[in-house]
């Protein structure tokens, strides 16, 4: 989230779209329903099904599964043709005057500088056009035929009511009526927020989703607003916490690129991630990359990085290709994993395609599971009849199983989806042999030490040099992890203004990034977090709710990142003299001398308004990004259709229909299935009853909601003779389940591009374990396909037949 | 519930005795739920099994969100889902949670012929004090919403208590604690009556003419109130009666047949005394369970 859970309240309208709030995240939507009493705010739903958050919505509008960036599409048209934006602010905090090369186009669905063989763009034309300077070139009227503006107005002019209509079945006048219900926060008066998950995310264009919201967002002047700003809620509770920390292979802790094959130098990796500014008095606060690198190889290994051996660079790994999800799955398919460590992760549930991922878990040599509770994943070799439907015998993987604690049996920090780390601590003791996560890791970890040191290896140094000065080697405690990823002084840290002045002595925690250093003084275990254990103690496990401003921002209520910060780009919710845009919501405010307010502000705190400084301190141009060259798909959001597609075809250019840069596996395109042969679009989700596939271990979670079922319209229903409560059978190009059907008029019948379009809805949450009645995971059915820039699969759009079973 | 001292009992199933009158006057209490901000989520639910220590089985689906499909001894509220399509062709969804209204004059408690089985504290909550259940269902009769049911393991009456055990000690129902989006609320009768009527104005705001707080009076007003979008016709949630009130065949109970089937019941109880005293209390159960219980559970319409 750019703003926080308790900033909800502060909204006029919102939407939930691409997310399902009540249904996913009832405690969070509580602020939703602040909003509607006591700001008398507007809700608006749009979504294929009428969900709980419709319930209680103002407005719903159905839409056609994987057809949102043509709604939003749309709403920019609107915006843009209707005049409904916030000029002020969309000519002075965004990229709209900004001029871009004569050798940028868009033509029939593709962008300029496309290979069709590599599936990629050269974005050499996505670009701007630069001055003499080295800064890009702007024009202020906005009238200059390439100046983001009028480039954007080209592109979106497209996207009229009547091709959302054609493209999404969403009838016009409840399109409309959205529309001008969104137009209405284009006034410094009103504001609006959007709150989203999954249901943006999963699609092979979910990066751009999001995006297309982010933009409309700018245009209406919404972004660093309470009250305001894009916000994702996020699926598990401290899934925020997870991606900072990046526990993955792509990106380093606090979102810092990971290095590639390509970059064999620190010298060489540290440039490609540190921005030019692309405007005067920018802050442009990457270009502190280095200070964040270096320090985290600090934290790492210690004595052991030194100026020398360039901070140790050489002992961290490089990325020789994808190390996302599917792509480690691709690879275990391909027989070239030897043996997986599945913590926390219940991987043949959560990804798609059942069928290849079991084939890839039988190639696998050994398999260890981590987790509180029996797995699908762990039991992948174990028949179950029809619900996992494989020949033990014929799987060699070896499974080693690892019972660990649940989250309230130890203490930690939880960062919620508003970035807000709170301190928790441990509850019960873990039951029987489970161990806490930190001591299976720890031990894991001494054991391989030990064996490195009486064996050697090909190379141990990583291991055998890697900083590991906690209390009990084979537990760190959660209070020691905390510290080393908030960081702390190794030598004294001294202003570089005035040398004579010492910062931080050394050995002390450190009060915040701002200190960070690139000479080894310093170590820092994620900049995002530097701050969060400072010298005061652990900031995470304040629970002071004083609230000065009544907005909900409780500044000494746990720790914010970035700096404690609650509303990100918050210097854009004042105007360029730095006067909060509604003074009754304002953040933070310019006093003649710095910024002061109710928050951290996001902006060098004596950088004023005369600076020329722009609010988005993160780009290089210091405003936000109408036009963005780092997206993969092209710098404009554009509709592609889902993978498989119930239309067949795009009606914007039927020669490029779905996303043609997503990454397609070898063999996977034959396993996309045809509207021919599955007429149905389907989608999968969650019901607020369960929490994925780990409560239907839970008797009372059981309960109220035991078996598994799938949702179709009453047409469907009588076109295929399925009566209420049914037995049905699901197929897709992949697999097949079988569920009870929920027949509801809660699922949209569509009509789009002359054909009508029916869908199955189908909830996740049940398995071949549990005390839940026993059913199909339901990634039997989705495709292997993700998103082209953070491959996130297509959960939320596929095909799928149904039929009487 | 057995009897809590720190609540005083008003009213007490076929007993003559008088309440006592010595405390100062509790104030009324009332549950509020707020139906046009109610997600479904059935915390509520899982909050009443967990407090009260109730299990029921692990059902099937049936075409619809409801799970339980129905009250049961093991579950005293259950969210009710009602699909309504609106004459626009766009169409509401409506969730009622349901269980006990905690009725002014509760039509149980006056059916009910158990001394003691079925008690009203001064603060209106409406309890049933299991252990002088005799498990004759005459509750059921009495209800005009149709809530009590009969355990099968041990043949007495259940519903909601409004978690008078946590109210006598100054906690709010565990449903309404619960509830993550204020649709429950819980505090004096005339508070939440305060509250219900503010939200139907803004419901009305809304474009919800008809929104209303839902109290009826047939019952005497009751200690479980419901503010309804369409307060013309409760009907739409899931059959919530429009006007209910006691069974005329309580009143002809109470005037006719009590004091007979009472001085059967005294006969019963009296055979029972000899029957333990010769032959010892097992029995005794079996004697008590002889009752005729003609009533059966209602059928929800569909």
């Amino acid at each position: 989230m750019t703003n926080h859970w308790v900033d909800i309240k502060n909204t006029d309208l919102a939407i939930i779209m691409g997310g399902n709030a009540a249904e996913a995240h009832p405690c969070g939507f509580k602020w939703v329903t602040e909003a509607l009493e006591y700001r008398k705010a507007k809700l608006i739903v749009v979504d294929p099904r009428f969900t709980r958050s419709a319930a209680i919505a103002d407005v719903y509008a159905p839409i056609r599964v994987g057809t949102d960036i043509a709604f939003l599409g749309g709403v920019i048209n609107y915006l843009l043709s209707n005049n409904k934006i916030h000029q002020e602010y969309v000519k002075a905090y965004t990229n709209a005057p900004f001029l871009i090369k004569e050798e940028f186009a868009f033509n029939d669905g593709y962008f300029s500088g496309y290979d069709a063989e590599k599936r990629t763009y050269d974005k050499t034309s996505w670009g701007y056009q630069l001055g003499t300077d080295g800064y890009a070139m702007i024009d202020e009227s906005l009238e200059n035929p390439r100046c983001v503006y009028q480039l954007m107005k080209t592109h979106f002019s497209r996207y009229t009511p009547e091709m959302v209509n054609q493209i999404c079945g969403t009838p016009k006048d409840k399109f409309l009526q959205v529309c001008e219900l969104i137009g209405s926060t284009a006034t410094p008066a009103r504001v609006m927020t959007i709150l989203y998950a999954l249901g943006w995310t999963q699609h092979s264009v979910g990066s751009q989703n999001i995006r297309t919201m982010a933009m409309i967002q700018l245009l209406l002047g919404n972004m660093g607003r309470s009250g305001g700003g894009v916000n994702a809620l996020r699926g598990h509770a401290n899934v925020q916490g997870i991606t900072d920390m990046c526990a993955y292979s792509e990106v380093l802790p606090g979102y810092l690129s990971a290095p590639t094959d390509a970059d064999d130098t620190r010298e060489k990796y540290t440039a490609a991630r540190t921005p030019k500014p692309l405007r005067p008095n920018q802050m442009n606060f990457p270009q502190n990359f280095s200070k964040w690198h270096v320090s985290l190889q600090k934290a790492w290994f210690g004595d052991h990085a030194t100026k020398e051996n360039d901070y140790a660079y050489d002992l961290t790994p490089k990325r020789d290709g994808a190390y996302d999800v599917l792509a480690i799955f691709e690879r275990m398919y391909q027989g070239r994993v030897n043996g997986f460590i599945s913590q926390g992760m219940n991987p043949l549930a959560a990804l798609p395609n059942k069928k290849k991922l079991t084939a890839a878990l039988s190639k696998l040599k050994y398999l260890v599971i981590i987790d509180p509770l029996r797995t699908e994943t762990g039991e992948f070799w174990k028949n179950y009849g029809d619900s996992n439907n494989v020949k033990p015998e014929d799987i060699k993987t070896e499974v080693i199983m690892l019972p660990a604690n649940c989250v309230h049996e130890e203490a930690g920090s939880f960062t919620s989806s508003g970035r807000v780390a709170q301190w928790h601590w441990a509850a019960a003791e873990p039951p029987g042999e489970a161990r806490i996560d930190r001591e299976i890791i720890g031990s894991l970890f001494m054991k391989l030490r030990e064996m490195y040191a009486k064996d050697g290896g090909k190379f141990p140094d990583p291991i055998m040099k890697i900083t590991w000065n906690y209390a009990n080697p084979l537990v760190p405690s959660a209070e020691e992890l905390l510290r080393e990823i908030s960081g702390r002084a190794l030598t004294d840290v001294v202003d570089p203004k005035d040398k004579t002045k010492v910062l931080a002595r050394a050995g002390e925690q450190l009060p915040g990034f701002g200190m960070l250093q690139d000479d080894g003084s310093t170590a820092c275990g994620n900049w995002l977090y530097c701050g969060s254990w400072s010298q005061a103690g652990n900031l995470t496990a304040r629970r002071d709710s004083n609230d000065p401003g009544g907005l909900g921002n409780n500044l000494t209520w746990g720790y914010s990142w970035p700096a404690n910060r609650r509303v990100l780009y918050n210097r854009a919710g004042a105007d360029p003299s730095g006067k909060p845009w509604d003074a009754k919501r304002g953040g933070i405010r310019w006093d003649g001398t710095r910024w002061v307010g109710i928050d951290v502000p996001d902006i060098a705190p004596t950088l004023g308004p005369d600076s020329g400084a722009g609010p988005f301190i993160m780009t290089n141009e210091g405003v936000a990004r109408l036009f963005a060259p780092a997206l993969n798909e092209g710098p404009f959001p554009e509709h592609y259709e889902p993978f498989e597609t119930p239309i067949g075809t795009n009606p914007l250019h039927p020669k490029v229909v779905s996303n043609p840069v997503a990454r397609v596996f070898k063999g996977d395109m034959e396993s996309f299935g045809k509207s021919e042969q599955f007429p149905y679009a389907a989608t999968t989700y969650r019901l607020t009853e369960h929490m994925h596939f780990w409560t239907k271990n839970v008797e009372s979670n059981a309960i109220v909601q035991p078996a598994q079922f799938v949702e179709i319209g009453e047409k469907l229903a009588k076109a295929k003779g399925i009566g209420n409560g049914d037995e049905v059978k699901v197929t897709s190009n992949r697999g097949e389940i079988r569920a009870k059907a929920v027949v509801t008029r809660r699922v949209a019948d569509l009509t789009c591009n002359g054909k009508e379009v029916l869908t199955v809805g189908i909830p996740i949450h049940w398995g071949f374990i549990g005390v839940a009645k026993s059913g199909f995971l339901a990634n039997t059915l989705t495709p292997y396909v993700a998103d082209a820039n953070s491959q996130t699969p297509e959960y939320k759009a596929f095909l799928v037949n149904i039929e009487k079973a | 519930m057995p009897s809590m001292q720190s609540l005083d009992v008003q009213l007490r199933s076929a007993t003559t005795t008088a309440s006592p009158q010595v405390r100062i006057a509790e104030q009324e209490v009332a549950k509020l739920i707020d139906i046009s901000k109610c997600i479904g989520c059935k915390a509520c639910q899982v909050a009443c099994m967990q407090w009260n220590d109730l299990r029921d089985d692990i059902g099937t689906t049936v075409g619809v969100y409801d799970n339980p499909i129905d009250l049961t001894d093991q579950s005293w509220t259950v969210m009710r889902f009602a699909e309504v399509a609106r004459d626009d062709g766009s169409m509401e969804w409506l969730i009622r949670k349901d269980g006990c209204m905690h009725c002014e004059d509760p039509g149980c408690l006056k059916a009910c012929p158990a001394p003691g089985a079925i008690v009203k504290y001064a603060n209106g909550i409406v309890d049933f004090i299991s252990e002088n259940c005799i498990g004759c269902g005459y509750c059921i009769a009495g209800c005009p919403f149709d809530i009590p049911r009969i355990s099968k393991k041990d043949n007495k009456a259940y519903k909601c208590s409004l978690c008078s055990d946590r109210v006598a000690v100054g906690l709010a129902p565990a449903c309404v604690k619960t509830c993550p989006t204020g649709a429950l609320q819980f505090g004096t009768k005339t508070d939440m009556v305060a509250r219900g009527e503010k939200r139907v104005v803004d419901l009305k705001e809304r474009g919800f003419q008809q929104a209303g707080l839902y109290n009826p009076q047939g019952v005497g007003g009751t200690h479980v109130m419901y503010v309804l979008q369409h307060a013309d016709r409760p009907g739409l949630y899931n059959n919530l009666p429009t006007d209910p009130t006691i069974s005329p065949w309580v009143s002809l109970w109470k005037g006719i047949a009590k004091p007979l089937m009472a001085l059967t019941l005294g006969v019963a109880a009296l055979g029972a005394f000899f029957h333990y005293v010769t032959r010892g209390p097992k029995e005794v159960d079996e004697s008590a369970d002889s009752g005729e219980r003609t009533v059966t559970r209602h059928d929800r319409g569909a």
